[in-house]
């Protein structure tokens, strides 16, 4: 069929080889094919953030990632982010500040806050923001996911 | 009263589902062959269908269905997720159908293809042919109702969905006695809830023929009886199940998506379809928040006493009614329980336009009724040269105080104690002083509004609520609650309730967080901030009820009475010394296998409120206005809120930051924009609507003054909605203080600001 192709990715440490729709986006992949249902798609466009997902480590729209372009690259969705049951520091203090509410755009926020935290940077409040800002929610006013998110770079810089 | 889990700052019992991606939301599920059901709507803002040629979208393959008016029942019916009432005048318009033969906004539903993906659901779409017949169009409500408007329903040639006049005391008398009378005129944009899961369900028919619905509704309850109206099915015939729900701030306590997604199942024998809207599609196809206008006018004394208010709304409704007119109303309701006046009339109208229908949205027409009245004291406060904060504390209702409509009596009034805890937050005086001679390019002002809000619908709606606790072998409890959590906090402060009454840690209450109308007790759902207070009074039944049977083993056990005993930390303690009898556990163990007297232990409650509490606060804010760009920006902001008994605080200063952040937008930036020349949307997608986003919010000061509610189970009352109504008021305020200038239409976008700065010759 011309409209296919054949892709090879890792999601979440494991390997996927499957046969893709070349219109298909990355976001549509992960959920109607694979399941990963916590990538969540709140707009479709790259406007909301809602289906972040950390591909080579960056925090990229899922949405408007054509699944084909995700060939030999690593992704991780929220579902690879806590390990053996455990959660990571960035989800426990997601739940501990309480940065949590309806939870729709909470797969995305952690996915960048890991990544922020992954990077071995440090990051000012400002340049916190600034990152976080591809991220909308509605719920939070987003002041409980800044203090979720500095605390776990304050953490890891002392 | 002291507690062991109410007051604590719990985390939220959903909170690890939702960090991990385990939490499934209605798009999350999936049913083998799920078909695809996507709709054709209006490029016209009033055209009357005059036919529609579905052939060639048929005949492409993939298609399996394709559906217009002339192929579902001709019932019309009313969307408002209100409890149904028995009373035919009491009842939403049904002015409905679930897809239209004359389109009244741009985005009215004309057709609906059933296929086997997106992709050629939407080809489909393309292929049919709809012939119209356009009509003349109106957005400005004012002009709707002048003679010669269009008709937008035939059923109410004025477009006149609904008037009132209500007059409390003698408005002519308090007019005449009056030293001073104040006008002005203030006016709301049309906004939307912006819940980031958009309204989305998929539905099929299962082995005993009846319909599933899987629906991301804050009303499951609600939806299946409308549901049933809109097909002409018995509602027995119909189950709901609402999973993990992505925000919904009012508009999914409105049944759009249900009733044409059933329809579309039913269109194809039953196989599953689901039928999800895009954002796009959201912004203009769900509800919005209604544009009010309103005049005002008021009587007030030279020593500063208001003494008759009379208040003008007119508001715009959109297309279809949804809750129409009882926005306007409620919402009238509420603000009399806050100033002292002599007499009030209210005349609110609420009027069709050829816009997307507005709905139910946080706080329910107090965002609106407060800008306007909050602005216009202050108004008067700078005319008459009197401290804004002592003009309002001089006019306060206080305790005892009763609605003559509804009857509704405030037993508990923290607001003179807000205001005092917000003007110490902020520094008031010190602040004013410093920002009083300003002259550069950059001014500071401080600002603050004040509001009333309910807590639940009664006695205009019935406020019932259904709760099931059932105990476990171990003596922790199955929570199973109709109050639907979107969000907010109900099912973690309704677990917290059900431990502190039965004496259980918080870990041992698990909830069932999903409600099935096959299963889950009857309740009304997520709205009017009514589940923590109605909800948590039934919460608080099953529990005493449960706790009861156990109490009675116990004593059974013992030989002590009931009396004597009491639960502590899931032990069975003897009242007086405080020694532990036996664990729940054995209890627990005991109910479900002696042999002789087992009897699980179980609560049911079914708490019918008849009983309202009046929920108070104040929003306190400083803004830096640039006078050359017009840009506001809140430098500082405090809510402080009287909803007695603060659950949860962690939870409670969230419900704060999300109301203050969604009222800042309110403000500063949203509002959904037309084009005069067709109707057609200008900005419905998440670029060109400026919502709040983490670089435009700033730091939100919360605080609670807490005076124990006697209605309320555990003493509290409403706090969800109430977060939402005071800043945008507060904000403008703050930029009238800073500049001079009164802004009397939201939003206060730079560029507005700007203009104004040029008119006053600040510039």
């Amino acid at each position: 069929m011309e409209n296919y192709e054949n892709i090879s990715m890792e999601v979440n440490g494991k390997a996927y080889s499957i046969e893709v729709d070349i219109r298909e986006s990355l976001l549509e992949v992960l959920r109607n094919r694979l399941q990963f249902t916590g990538v969540k798609q709140g707009c479709s466009v790259g406007e909301c953030g809602a289906c972040t997902v950390l591909i080579d480590g960056l925090p990229v729209d899922s949405c408007i990632y054509l699944a084909v372009w995700a060939d030999g690259k690593k992704i991780t969705t929220i579902e690879g982010v806590s390990k053996d049951g455990e959660l990571s520091k960035v989800q426990q203090a997601f739940v501990d500040e309480g940065a949590v509410q309806c939870g729709f755009c909470t797969p995305g926020l952690v996915l960048t806050a890991t990544s922020l935290t992954d990077s071995g940077r440090e990051y000012s409040d400002e340049e916190i923001k600034r990152e976080i800002s591809g991220h909308l929610c509605r719920c939070t006013g987003y002041n409980k996911i800044f203090n979720a998110v500095k605390k776990v770079l304050d953490d890891k810089q002392h | 009263m002291a507690f062991d889990v109410v007051g604590k700052r719990t985390v939220r019992k959903d909170a690890v589902a939702k960090v991990t991606g385990r939490a499934k939301y209605a798009d999350d599920f999936f049913e083998r062959d799920m078909l695809v059901g996507k709709v054709l709507r209006s490029p016209y803002a009033h055209a009357i269908v005059k036919n529609i040629d579905t052939s060639a979208a048929k005949a492409l393959p993939g298609v399996e269905a394709v559906i217009t008016h002339e192929d579902l029942p001709r019932l019309k019916y009313a969307t408002a997720g209100h409890p149904w009432s028995l009373d035919p005048n009491h009842r939403d318009v049904a002015d409905r159908l679930m897809l239209t033969d004359k389109a009244r906004f741009v985005g009215d539903g004309i057709a609906a293809v059933v296929a086997v993906d997106t992709l050629t659901a939407e080809k489909a779409l393309k292929l049919i042919k709809v012939e119209y017949e356009v009509l003349p169009f109106v957005l400005d409500p004012e002009k709707a109702i002048e003679p010669g408007a269009p008709v937008i329903h035939e059923e109410r040639p004025d477009n006149v969905l609904g008037a009132s006049n209500e007059e409390i005391g003698d408005i002519k008398e308090d007019f005449s006695k009056a030293d001073r009378i104040f006008e002005g005129i203030y006016e709301t944009s049309i906004v939307q809830h912006c819940h980031l899961e958009i309204q989305t369900a998929y539905a099929y028919v299962d082995s005993d023929s009846r319909i599933v619905i899987v629906s991301s509704t804050q009303i499951p309850h609600i939806a299946r009886r409308i549901v049933g109206q809109a097909l002409g099915i018995p509602w027995g015939n119909i189950r709901v199940i609402k999973p993990y729900l992505g925000g919904g701030f009012g508009n999914k306590q409105d049944v759009i998506v249900e009733p044409l997604t059933a329809a579309m199942s039913l269109a194809v024998k039953g196989r599953p379809v689901r039928y999800a809207l895009t954002r796009e599609e959201c912004f203009i196809d769900t509800r919005t928040r209604h544009a009010m206008k309103f005049y005002m006018k008021t009587a007030v004394t030279k020593e500063g006493k208001m003494l008759s208010l009379h208040m003008r709304p007119v508001s715009n409704n959109g297309a279809y009614a949804s809750h129409g007119h009882t926005i306007v109303m409620s919402a009238g309701g509420k603000f009399r329980l806050l100033y002292d006046f002599n007499s009030i009339k209210y005349e609110p109208k609420t009027v069709y336009t050829n816009l997307p229908s507005a709905g139910a949205m946080r706080a329910y027409g107090c965002p609106q009724i407060f800008f306007a009245l909050e602005s216009h004291i202050e108004d008067i406060t700078r005319e008459m040269k009197m401290d804004p904060i002592e003009f309002r504390k001089q006019n306060l209702i206080s305790v005892g105080k009763m609605d003559p409509h509804s009857e509704i009596v405030v037993r508990t009034f923290g607001l003179p104690e807000c205001i005092e805890k917000g003007k110490q937050l902020i520094k008031w005086d010190e602040k004013l002083k410093k920002y009083k001679e300003q002259k550069g390019t950059k001014r500071r002002g401080l600002g603050m509004a004040c509001f009333s809000y309910a807590s639940g619908t009664y006695p205009h709606g019935f406020e019932i609520a259904g709760v099931r606790i059932i105990m476990n072998q171990d003596g922790s409890v199955q929570l199973q609650v109709g109050a639907t959590e979107i969000g907010q906090g109900s099912d973690t402060v309704l677990s917290q309730i059900a431990a502190e009454v039965l004496g259980l840690p918080y870990d041992m209450v698990h909830i069932v967080s999903q409600q099935d109308t096959d299963i889950t007790p009857f309740d009304l759902g997520a709205y009017a901030s009514r589940q923590t207070f109605v909800s948590g009074a039934a919460v608080k039944k099953a529990a005493e009820e449960a706790k009861g049977k156990a109490l009675e083993i116990a004593a059974r056990r013992t030989g002590l009475s009931i009396d004597a005993l009491d639960i502590k930390s899931a032990r069975i303690i003897e009242k007086k010394s405080g020694n532990e009898i036996c664990t729940l556990e054995d209890i627990a163990m005991e109910s479900y296998y002696d042999l002789v007297n087992a009897a699980p232990i179980d609560g049911n409650a079914s708490v019918n409120m008849r009983t309202n509490a009046m929920a108070y606060g104040v929003t306190f804010a400083e803004v830096e206005v640039d006078m050359e760009t017009g840009r506001i920006e809140v430098v500082e902001i405090y809510n402080v809120h009287d909803s007695g008994v603060i659950i949860n605080p962690l939870l409670a200063e969230g419900q704060v930051h999300g109301g203050v952040s969604m009222s800042l937008g309110y403000a500063l930036s949203e509002q959904m924009l037309f084009d005069p020349g067709t109707g057609r949307p200008l900005n419905n997608n998440f670029l060109d609507y400026k919502l709040q986003t983490i670089m435009d919010t700033p730091e939100i000061g919360s605080a609670f003054v807490q005076i124990p509610e006697p209605e309320g189970s555990v003493g509290q009352k409403s706090l969800g909605e109430n977060t939402t109504i005071s800043p945008a008021p507060a904000v403008r305020n703050a930029v009238l203080n800073a500049t001079g200038i009164a802004i009397n239409k939201l939003p206060m976008t730079p560029q507005k600001v700007f203009e104004e700065i040029k008119k006053a010759g600040l510039l």
